[in-house]
C-alpha cells in the first residue's frame, strides 16, 4: 500500500497549520489597503427613508461610502437563486429580486444598508457608527409556521401569501391508496431546528482593482472560487471572467456557508474599483450569525403505512420549509430535490409522496448546510420507523431488517437509483460495536442509579457526489456538476495536480496526492496539489455535497489515465516494447516479464527533451480531464446512539456513539474518520444543543457563542467507528464521499435514543435540558397521580 | 496612544498603539504574527489563545497596553527551529486538525492544560477544553493528541525550550 490508496498518510498541509503559517484571507494584506465595515439593519422589516453619512465623513481616516443606490447606478446585478423549481400546478417558483444592498427596504436583521471604508478597521467601525439611517419600521413575519396563515405579513409582493413554491414529488394517488389499504398507520409531527453553520473562520474578502489592466482580484473565503467568479461575472456584472481573479486561500471551514456569493464580497469589489484602493472586509462573529446562510428549518407532518406483515407500503410527507428573506443560491434545491429524493431511506417502500411548501420569512436566508436536505430526510424516515416499531411493539432493528433493500441497483419511487451497499452488514457491525445485547443490563444499572438510559438507531442512506450534469440540468440546476483536473508532470518527474475541488479542511493536499502515488508509484512528497485560484485552475465546481472524493478525485483518476497511457507509449518506445506490455510499479516503468525498466524520472525527462519520441507523439506530459459522474453516489450507514439522562436536571449525555459507514473505497482512513467525527459532532449538536431562534420582532436571540450552543469538547463523547466497504461501481476509484454522513445520520439516532429513554415521541430538537426535564415530569405525572 | 514594550517569542518589541488596541490586534496587525486567529467577538472560541508569562490567555480579552512588560508566546514561537513542540507533533500525528483555524489556540491551550495537571484523563481534557471551539474535528482527535502530548511531555522531552 505504501502511500497509496488506503494508507494512513499524515497530512501534508498540517505543517503550516500547526506552526501558525497558514494563510487565511484575513492574514493577507495588500499595499495601501483600506478596511470596510457594513452598516446593517437593526430591523427585520423596514423602509429606508434616508441614509445620512455626513458625520461619518468627518471621522478621521474616512475614505468612502457605498450605498445600495451606488450599486444600482453601477449596474451591479441582483443575487441569483441557481436552481429553478416548479409548483405542482406547473408554475415557476416565485423568486423575488435580491438586491445586493436594497436602497429602499430591509427584510431581515443584519441586511447590509451601506458600506463604509476607512484607513483602519477601527476607523471604519467609528465611521459606520456615525452613519444615520432613518427607518420606517414595518410589521415582520419571523415565525415561518405562520407564513401561510391568511392575512400574514407578506415578505415580497412577488410571492403572494409568502408561498414561493408548492412543490411535489412522487405519486400521491398511489400513496393515498396504500394508506387506504394499510393494516397500520403511524403519524408523526417533526421539526428541523434552524442551525447556523459556524465555520470558525468568519467570512472575509479582500478586493483590489488594477486600473491599468482594468482587472480585479478577490481573495475570499470560498468553497468554490470558480463558481464565485462565474456569478460575479455573469450575474452580478462586476467584471467579465477574464478580468477577474478569485482566490480562495486557506479557508477555515465552510460546511456549506461559504458556497454562496454574498452581498459583502460583491460590494467589496465595487468599492475597490470606485476607490481605486484594495478593500478588506472581515466579518465579526455577530455578522456571521446574522448573514451566513442558515440551515434546515422545516416543519413536517409524516405518516407511514404498513401492511399486516409490517412491510412499509406508503410514506406521505408534508413539509413547510423556511427560505428566509431571500432565495439563496441552492435554497430551492435543498428542501426539494436534495430532500424528498432520499425519503425511501434504506427501505423498499413502494409508494412515496412528498409535498414541500417553500416560504419566505423576515429572517436570514436559509440554504444548504452540511448534509443539505439529507439530514432532514433521514430524520423523517428514521424517526417514523423507530416510532412505528415502538407503537407496534416490534424491535426497531427487526422492523428495519424486514424492509431493507437487498437487490441493487434499486430504483426508488423518488427518482434515485441506488448503487450496491449492504444494509444488513452495516447493522450487524453497528449492533456489535454498540454492545446491543448488553444494553438491557446497562439500562437496569442506570435505573438503579436513578438515571434514564435510551438507545436509538439511524440507518441512513444519502446521495452525494453531485452529480450527473444532465440529470441536474433536467431537475432545474443552473450549472453542470462535473469536476476538472489537470496533471502536470514535470521534466524531473515531480507532479502538480490542478484541481477544481477546494479544500477548507478536508485534506486534499494529502489524499489527492495519494491517488497519484497509488497510480504512478511516485512519493506523496513529490506531488503538489494546486487549488483555489481561478488564474491557476481553468475551471472547477468546488467542494460541497461530499463531492471532492467521488467527483474531484474521479477527475484526477481520468487525467491520470491519459498520463499513464502516454507514459507507456514513451516508455515502450524507449525500451523497444509494445506500450501494452509496460507496467508502472514503484516509480518505475517495466516491460512485463523482462528485467527491462526505466525510472519514472527518466521517462519524464525523455518526454521533455523530445530527442527520442515516437512519431506523432507531442513533447511534454500534461493531461487534463473533465469528469462528469454517471450517477450520484450513495454512502450509507448504521448509527447507534446510547444516552443517559439525569431526570433531575434534564441533562442528556451521549455515553456511546457508534457509526458504521459504507463509503466505498477509503483513500485515507485518518481523513475519513476525521470527517465522520466532525459530522457526528454537528449532528449531535443539532439534536441536543444548537438552535437559532428569532423573537417576534425578528431579532436573532442566538446571535453569539454566548447564546447559540456550539458543542464544546465536554458535550461530546469519543466516537466508535467502523466501515463496510462496497466499492462504488460507477466511480473510477470506487469512492462514495464521506463529508456529510455524520451530520446526516446522527440527529435521528440521538433523538431516537432520547425518546427511547423518555418513552415518548414528543421531543423536538435541540433536546435541551429544559425540554427533557419537562418530558420527565410529564412521564412521571401519571405515576404520581396513582 | 500608549507605548507598549513586551517580549514576543523571545524578541523584545516596542510599539505605539491606540489605547483600545487588543493584544490580538497587536500580534496580528502590528507584528505580523497571523498564526493567532480571531474566530469570535465574545471571547468564547479560543482561536486567539496565546501564552502570557506562561499562562494561556485569550488575546482578544486583553488590551495590548495591559501586557506591557510581559512575555508573550504565540504559535509561531513554539517550535525550536525545525523541531516541533510535542503538542504540535501530537496534533499532526493524531490528525487533531482539519481546517487549521482553531488549531493554534488549541495547541496553546493544550500545552497550558498539560502544564497544570500532573495526570490527565479524557474527562479532564474535555472539561479543560471548554473555552476552545472546533467545528471540524468533533474534538475526538484533539483530545487524543493532547493526551499523547501529555505523555510525551511527561517523559521529559526538552519541549519547553521555547517558553
Amino acid at each position: 500500500m505504501g502511500e497509496g490508496i488506503g494508507a494512513r498518510v499524515l497530512r501534508k498541509e498540517d505543517q503550516r497549520f500547526i506552526t501558525g503559517k497558514g494563510r487565511y484571507t484575513d492574514d493577507i494584506s495588500e499595499r495601501d489597503m483600506t478596511h470596510g465595515v457594513f452598516v446593517r439593519s437593526p430591523h427585520a422589516h423596514a423602509r429606508i427613508r434616508s441614509i445620512d453619512a455626513s458625520e461619518a465623513k468627518n471621522v478621521p481616516g474616512f475614505v468612502g461610502i457605498v450605498t445600495g443606490q451606488d450599486l444600482i447606478d453601477g449596474a451591479i446585478g441582483n443575487i441569483i437563486c441557481g436552481w429553478m423549481i416548479y409548483s405542482k400546478d406547473g408554475s415557476a417558483m416565485k423568486a423575488a429580486p435580491w438586491k445586493v444592498m436594497d436602497p429602499e427596504i430591509v427584510r431581515h436583521v443584519g441586511q447590509p444598508v451601506a458600506f463604509v471604508v476607512a484607513e483602519t478597521r477601527a476607523a471604519a467601525v467609528d465611521a459606520a457608527e456615525a452613519v444615520t439611517v432613518d427607518y420606517e419600521e414595518l410589521p415582520a413575519l419571523t415565525n415561518f409556521h405562520h407564513a401561510l396563515d391568511p392575512g400574514a405579513v407578506e415578505v415580497h409582493p412577488e410571492a403572494p401569501g409568502n408561498l414561493i413554491c408548492d412543490w411535489q414529488l412522487g405519486d400521491e394517488a398511489a400513496t393515498d391508496d396504500a394508506f387506504a389499504k394499510a393494516a397500520h398507520v403511524v403519524e408523526l409531527d417533526l421539526e428541523q431546528n434552524r442551525l447556523v453553520p459556524n465555520a470558525i473562520e468568519p467570512r472575509a474578502a479582500i478586493a483590489s482593482y488594477n486600473v491599468a489592466e482594468e482587472h480585479y482580484t478577490l481573495n475570499t473565503t470560498s468553497q468554490n472560487p470558480h463558481v464565485a467568479r462565474l456569478c460575479l461575472s455573469a450575474f452580478y456584472n462586476v467584471a467579465p471572467e477574464h478580468k477577474l481573479r478569485v482566490i480562495a486561500p486557506d479557508v477555515g471551514g465552510g460546511f456549506g456557508s461559504k458556497i454562496y456569493i454574498y452581498p459583502e464580497e460583491i460590494t467589496c469589489l465595487f468599492a475597490a474599483r470606485v476607490l481605486e484602493r484594495p478593500v478588506k472586509w472581515v466579518a465579526d462573529r455577530s455578522e456571521s450569525f446574522l448573514t451566513d446562510a442558515h440551515g434546515r428549518d422545516h416543519k413536517t407532518k409524516a405518516k407511514l403505512a404498513l401492511d399486516a406483515d409490517l412491510k412499509f407500503t406508503g410514506l406521505k410527507v408534508e413539509t413547510i420549509a423556511n427560505i428566509g428573506a431571500y432565495m439563496s443560491l441552492f435554497s430551492s434545491a435543498t428542501p426539494t430535490y436534495l430532500y424528498a429524493t432520499l425519503l425511501s431511506g434504506q427501505y423498499t417502500t413502494p409508494n412515496i409522496y412528498c409535498n414541500v411548501k417553500l416560504v419566505y420569512s423576515h429572517t436570514t436566508p436559509v440554504d444548504a448546510y452540511r448534509g443539505a436536505g439529507r439530514p432532514e430526510a433521514t430524520f423523517v424516515v428514521e424517526r417514523i420507523v423507530e416510532a412505528a416499531a415502538r407503537k407496534l411493539g416490534v424491535d426497531p432493528i427487526e422492523l428495519r431488517r424486514k424492509n431493507f433493500i437487498r437487490e441493487f441497483p434499486y430504483q426508488t419511487p423518488v427518482l434515485m437509483a441506488y448503487d450496491p451497499t449492504d444494509f444488513d452488514a452495516l447493522v450487524e457491525k453497528g449492533l456489535a460495536h454498540a454492545d446491543h445485547a448488553g444494553f438491557p443490563a446497562r439500562r437496569a444499572e442506570a435505573e438503579r442509579r436513578g438515571k434514564l438510559r435510551g438507545m436509538g438507531f439511524s440507518c441512513y442512506i444519502e446521495a452525494c457526489g453531485l452529480a450527473p450534469s444532465k440529470a441536474v440540468g433536467q431537475l432545474g440546476g443552473g450549472v453542470g456538476q462535473w469536476e476538472s483536473a489537470e496533471v502536470r508532470v514535470n521534466p524531473v518527474g515531480t507532479i502538480e495536480i490542478l484541481t477544481g475541488s477546494h479544500s477548507h479542511g478536508q485534506g486534499h493536499e494529502t489524499t489527492f496526492a495519494q491517488v497519484v502515488a497509488d497510480r504512478l508509484g511516485v512519493p506523496v512528497g513529490n506531488v503538489a496539489i494546486v487549488h483555489g485560484d481561478t488564474d491557476k485552475i481553468q475551471f472547477g465546481m468546488g467542494s460541497y455535497g461530499s463531492r471532492s472524493g467521488p467527483v474531484g478525485m474521479g477527475a484526477i483518476a481520468r487525467a491520470l489515465d491519459k498520463v499513464e497511457a502516454k507514459a507507456k507509449v514513451i516508455a515502450g518506445h524507449l525500451m523497444e516494447a509494445d506500450p501494452s506490455d509496460i507496467v508502472i510499479e514503484n516509480g518505475e516503468l517495466k516491460v512485463a516479464g523482462t528485467d527491462r525498466k526505466l525510472g519514472w524520472h527518466e521517462m519524464t525527462l525523455a518526454a521533455y527533451t523530445a530527442h527520442n519520441l515516437p512519431d506523432g507523439i507531442e513533447p511534454g506530459l500534461t493531461e487534463k480531464a473533465f469528469y462528469d459522474p454517471a450517477n450520484f453516489t450513495f454512502p450509507a450507514g448504521c448509527f447507534v446512539c446510547e444516552v443517559e439522562i439525569d431526570p433531575d436536571t434534564g441533562i442528556t449525555r451521549v455515553v456511546r456513539f457508534v457509526a458504521v459507514d459504507d463509503f466505498g473505497v477509503i483513500v485515507n482512513p485518518n481523513v475519513v474518520e476525521g470527517q465522520v467525527h466532525g459530522g457526528l459532532a454537528q449532528g449531535i449538536g443539532q439534536a441536543l444543543y444548537e438552535g437559532a431562534y428569532y423573537d417576534d420582532a425578528g431579532q436573532l436571540l442566538t446571535g453569539s457563542y454566548m447564546d447559540y450552543c456550539l458543542p464544546r469538547a465536554d458535550d461530546l463523547p469519543s466516537f466508535s467507528l467502523d466501515h463496510v466497504e462496497t466499492p462504488n461501481p460507477n466511480n473510477p476509484l470506487g469512492v462514495k464521499g464521506c463529508g456529510e454522513a455524520g451530520a446526516i445520520g446522527a440527529p435521528a439516532a440521538v433523538i431516537n435514543a432520547v425518546t427511547d429513554a423518555l418513552r415518548t415521541e414528543a421531543m423536538t430538537m435541540p433536546a435541551t435540558p429544559e425540554k427533557v426535564w419537562r418530558a420527565v415530569q410529564a412521564m412521571r405525572a401519571p405515576i404520581a397521580a396513582e | 496612544m500608549s507605548e507598549v514594550k513586551l517580549t514576543v517569542n523571545g524578541r523584545a518589541v516596542t510599539r505605539d498603539v491606540e489605547d483600545r488596541t487588543l493584544l490580538v490586534t497587536l500580534l496580528r496587525e502590528h507584528l505580523g504574527l497571523t498564526g493567532t486567529h480571531v474566530g469570535c467577538d465574545t471571547s468564547q472560541c479560543g482561536a486567539c489563545t496565546v501564552h502570557i508569562d506562561g499562562h494561556a490567555v485569550k488575546s482578544c480579552t486583553v488590551l495590548a497596553a495591559q501586557v506591557d512588560g510581559s512575555e508573550v508566546v504565540t504559535i509561531e514561537g513554539l517550535a525550536d527551529g525545525a523541531s516541533l513542540h510535542p503538542m504540535q507533533e501530537a496534533f499532526r500525528t493524531h490528525h487533531g486538525l482539519q481546517c487549521g483555524f482553531c488549531t493554534p489556540g488549541m495547541i496553546m491551550m493544550g500545552i497550558d492544560i498539560v502544564q497544570r495537571h500532573s495526570s490527565l484523563d479524557e474527562e479532564t481534557i474535555r472539561k479543560e477544553l471548554e473555552g476552545n471551539i472546533c467545528r471540524c474535528t468533533g474534538y475526538h482527535n484533539i483530545v487524543k493528541a493532547i493526551k499523547a502530548a501529555a505523555d510525551d511531555m511527561a517523559v521529559g522531552t526538552p519541549s519547553m525550550a521555547a517558553e
